[in-house]
């Protein structure tokens, strides 16, 4: 959104009276109130906030946010968002989606808003499942995920939300998921980007595809598979004791191992969010070979899509009234008396 | 030069009414041809009609017959309201000009051929075994034809163009020639074609010689003989001032005033796809008035995106044709079911599936009245004429404002394409229809988003609107809160509410368009049948029957009176360009015996066929 008069607010003033009902344990529990404990850090003010969601799981959140909120249909939220932001640039509008909505019966219109740069945060629930329709394979199921559209396993190949990001054009690529601490501090650096931030969520689905990613998101014991990435630090993991290095002859990344905390003797590299080179190899680094790459990928902003449209706007109409009774009766006309 | 004279020649010179229709390749320039001829003829206070026909393809394979491209005008000292049922004249371009174009010329008619194009390879293109031009297969008409292609390629020698570039010029030399025929001034052409080449003075200036040169040759023939004159005095015409005006032109300029009168910026969501596709350009041009256009990525993002316009408080509007509307369906129910304005403009076309993209087919009628899941209650109204769909138009805004309702506008091919002459309209006459938005509440009253006015509208509260947060969408919500609600009763009582709201809407009293209330028959029209249906009926009345016209422009809900006024007649007759779906609703809706008259050629009436239809049914 545009400039921003700071409000205060409390985690309180951004619940709903609605009951909230999403299934016991379910991961977008801990998303929702990181972000409504987020939304008082911005200065966000409610009446200025607008929600919008798609349909399936993650897409019932509006409902739980006490802003102006509009559930849509399944996949167009991106489409619906962009009408809203370029009808109203001074609201500040969050997308919610989920791999399903997003990715599969909305991949165009993602792409689209996207490649647009229309000024939103873009929150993708990764939980690699169908879970309202109950539990069929979702684009981004690994290869083998039995579910009952499935039965003997999957055998399409899935693809990776951030990779589809940066190859829409996105100017700015996160990554966090549900019971992460550091959500807020991703969800900030989204809402601080001038343009459409996509963050990939991941998202716990206890009931159709429990625990798939305890490989780094475990609630214990899988920090050292975390690598979080922030602008100017060297790439390290493992509590230090692992880091990042670029390969430059076959030009891949590399895990390395940091003796004494001497990161530049290991050949460490430094993150730079506006390099996209670095960005598209973080996030298609293989998990287990690699740690899971989190926080913010990629940011490097470009003009917004509502800002063109202003421009052009004003460009088209200087020096043009808009005289009804002249623009009815432009053209070839002649008179009858 | 090859002439004759059909014994059977109609006098052009007595007639208040003559159909010329200009036939050629699709890179011919035929329907600039026609654009100009019926600017001219405009211009010479005539009543006019026309009708552009043109392939598919942009630019279709030269000389072959499903490459042709025609533009017929009607045009006449009295008020015209067809295109015209068989052309008096025919320029015909090349053979597969003539050949699919024959069919149609009045017994007797002029063709004027180039014979430069009347190819050895363009005869066998058009699948010709001899030149029909010298075989005496043409005897039943007047015939002039003579090497156009020669003619211009000499006019426009002094500008150094070569063959094919000079080749170009053709239309125009056709074009001066019929300006010569009907008595028509050069100079508005002139002005044309200078502004048009502005930045390329030797086109305009080649163009200019060679329709000068047509005009000049009309003069040589006259003296001749095979080519008279005609002199069409102007058609009589309320005073006031007048341009032509196409559907599509007429809907935007509806949906400008619209949003004025609404006080809404408007939003314009669109994809392209023919015949909708004028509507989106017209509109691009028009940001001062606080239009936004947004090309979408598909149908559903086109409309998806005016929703949310809608939603943040300006009036959303999208437009397509068949295909498209079929895949925004599911988008329109959310319209009706979150209550937010919404303009769904539906240029139909040639139907099922691709069907016929560039021609005209009334086929989508069960589609916008029935074509949503669920209970899905949608205002329809439909266009009769392009400069009627202007009005249509600011219907189409005032319903969707006023009640909180997506409302559907149907034109057609014909309406879109089609030009006529329009008497530019007054705004200050316009009645007003300000939006309204919830600002505040009375104090002390609790904040109820789906809490209805006396017109059944929920109110309209844009984000932004401090204290009066809320969430809508899809799923069933409670009668009052707008909150999640899968109560059985709450379910019902939307659905009747929604359904009571859309019947509730004040649509006016039909009218009879032409003839007494009652009588021995009534044909009802709806859409773009206006004209043919006005004129056969207008001829049976001039030989003493009692028979009317009604042409219905709301089709969802229908006019109050409609079933008592039909009543009164013995027989109700129903021509429509598909297979009789207006009829289905008539006779669910009113329980009358309407029969139909059908029709799906991708064609329009004409009236003879009208005139003898209802014959068939006067005892």
């Amino acid at each position: 959104m545009n400039e921003m008069t700071k409000v205060e607010t409390t985690l309180k003033d951004w619940e709903t009276d609605q009951e909230v009902r999403w299934c016991p344990g379910c991961g977008d529990y801990a998303i929702l109130k990181a972000v409504q404990r987020t939304m008082p850090q911005l200065g966000a003010d409610p009446k200025n906030t607008v929600f919008i969601s798609g349909i399936g799981c993650s897409s019932r959140f509006p409902y739980y946010m006490e802003t102006y909120g509009f559930h849509t249909i399944h996949g167009r939220a991106p489409a619906f968002a962009t009408g809203v932001k370029v009808a109203n640039p001074d609201l500040d509008v969050w997308l919610v989606t989920g791999d399903g909505d997003g990715l599969s019966i909305g991949g165009n219109h993602l792409m689209h808003v996207l490649r647009r740069n229309v000024n939103m945060q873009i929150m993708l629930f990764n939980n690699e499942i169908y879970g309202l329709t109950k539990g069929q394979a979702s684009p981004t199921s690994r290869i083998g995920t039995r579910s009952p559209s499935t039965p003997v396993g999957s055998y399409d190949r899935p693809i990776n939300p951030c990779s589809f990001a940066l190859g829409a054009n996105a100017r700015f690529v996160a990554r966090g998921f549900d019971v992460s601490k550091k959500l807020p501090e991703v969800l900030t650096a989204a809402h601080k980007h001038q343009g459409a931030a996509f963050i990939e969520i991941f998202q716990n689905c206890i009931v159709y595809n429990k625990d798939v990613f305890d490989g780094f998101a475990a609630p214990k014991g899988a920090e050292e598979f975390q690598l979080w990435l922030e602008d100017g630090e060297p790439m390290l993991f493992a509590g230090g004791t692992k880091g990042i290095a670029l390969d430059r002859e076959a030009l891949e990344l590399k895990v390395v191992d940091v003796v004494d905390g001497d990161w530049e003797a290991a050949g460490v590299i430094v993150h730079n969010v506006t390099n996209r080179s670095i960005a598209h190899m973080l996030v298609e680094l293989p998990f287990g070979e690699f740690p899971m790459a989190l926080g913010v990928l990629y940011d490097d902003p470009r003009p917004t899509y509502e800002a063109a449209v202003a421009e052009e706007r004003e460009r088209a109409t200087k020096g043009k009234d808009h005289d009804l009774a002249k623009l009815l009766g432009t053209g070839q006309t002649w008179q009858v008396d | 030069m090859a002439t004759q004279t059909a014994e059977n020649r109609p006098d052009l010179s007595t007639q208040d009414a003559i159909t010329v229709r200009f036939a050629g390749d699709s890179g011919d320039g035929m329907q600039l041809t026609g654009g100009q001829f019926t600017l001219s003829t405009a211009l010479a206070g005539n009543d006019l009609a026309t009708f552009p026909d043109f392939p598919a393809e942009i630019r279709a394979p030269q000389g072959t017959l499903f490459g042709v491209s025609a533009f017929q005008i009607n045009f006449g000292s009295r008020q015209i309201s067809t295109a015209g049922d068989a052309p008096d004249v025919l320029v015909a371009m090349n053979p597969a000009a003539l050949k699919t174009n024959l069919a149609a010329l009045k017994p007797g008619g002029l063709i004027i051929a180039d014979t430069g194009a009347f190819t050895k390879r363009n005869l066998e293109k058009a699948h010709y075994d001899s030149n029909p031009l010298e075989d005496g297969s043409l005897a039943q008409f007047d015939l002039l034809a003579f090497d156009i292609s020669e003619r211009t390629i000499e006019a426009v020698k002094p500008f150094g163009l070569g063959n094919k570039d000079a080749l170009r010029s053709k239309n125009m030399w056709t074009l001066g020639l019929a300006l010569w025929m009907f008595d028509r001034p050069r100079e508005p052409i002139h002005d044309w074609l200078r502004a048009k080449f502005k930045n390329k003075p030797e086109i305009a200036d080649a163009n200019i010689a060679a329709l000068d040169a047509g005009h000049a040759y009309g003069e040589t023939a006259e003296l001749a003989g095979p080519l008279k004159q005609v002199d069409m005095p102007p058609a009589p015409a309320e005073p006031g001032l007048y341009r032509t005006i196409t559907g599509a032109e007429a809907v935007s300029l509806g949906l400008v005033a619209g949003a004025q009168l609404a006080e809404l910026p408007m939003f314009f969501g669109g994809y392209p796809i023919t015949p909708a596709s004028a509507i989106l350009h017209h509109l691009a041009k028009l940001k001062e008035f606080g239009v936004t256009t947004f090309q979408a990525e598909d149908e559903i993002a086109a409309i998806c995106s005016a929703i949310g316009a809608s939603y943040a408080g300006q009036l959303g509007v999208t437009s397509s044709s068949g295909p498209g509307i079929a895949l925004k369906g599911e988008a329109m129910g959310l319209a009706i079911m979150v209550e937010l304005p919404l303009v769904i403009v539906n240029s139909q076309r040639g139907g099922p599936s691709t069907g016929l993209p560039t021609k005209t087919e009334q086929s989508d009628l069960y589609q916008a009245v029935y074509g949503r899941n669920g209970d899905a209650p949608m205002p329809v109204i439909a266009a009769r004429s392009p400069s009627d769909a202007f009005d249509v138009a600011i219907e189409a805004c005032r319903i969707a404002t006023q009640y909180m309702t997506p409302v559907m506008l149907l034109t057609d091919g014909y309406i879109a394409n089609a030009a006529e002459p329009w008497l530019v309209p007054d705004p200050a006459t316009f009645e007003p229809f300000p939006a309204q938005f919830l600002e505040q509440l009375p104090e002390g009253e609790p904040f109820l988003a789906y809490k209805r006015d006396e017109k059944g509208a929920r109110p309209w509260v844009k984000p932004g609107t401090p204290g009066l947060m809320h969430r809508v969408g899809g799923i069933e919500k409670d009668e009052l809160t707008g909150n999640i609600s899968y109560e059985p009763a709450n379910h019902q009582k939307m659905t009747d509410l929604r359904a009571a709201k859309v019947n509730g809407i004040d649509v006016p009293d039909q009218d009879v368009a032409l003839g007494e209330d009652t009588g021995e028959l009534v044909v009802v029209g709806w859409g773009s049948t206006y004209g043919p249906i006005r004129q056969a009926v207008t001829r049976w009345i001039a030989k003493g029957r009692k028979v009317s016209h009604v042409h219905v422009r709301n089709i969802w809900p229908l006019p109050g009176n409609l079933g008592e006024l039909l009543g009164g007649f013995d027989k109700v007759l129903l021509p429509e360009m598909n297979t009789g779906q207006f009829k289905t609703v008539l006779r669910d809706q009113l329980l009358i015996d309407a029969e139909s008259l059908t029709k799906t050629s991708g064609q329009p009436f004409y009236i003879n066929e009208l005139e003898a239809a209802i014959g068939e049914r006067l005892s």
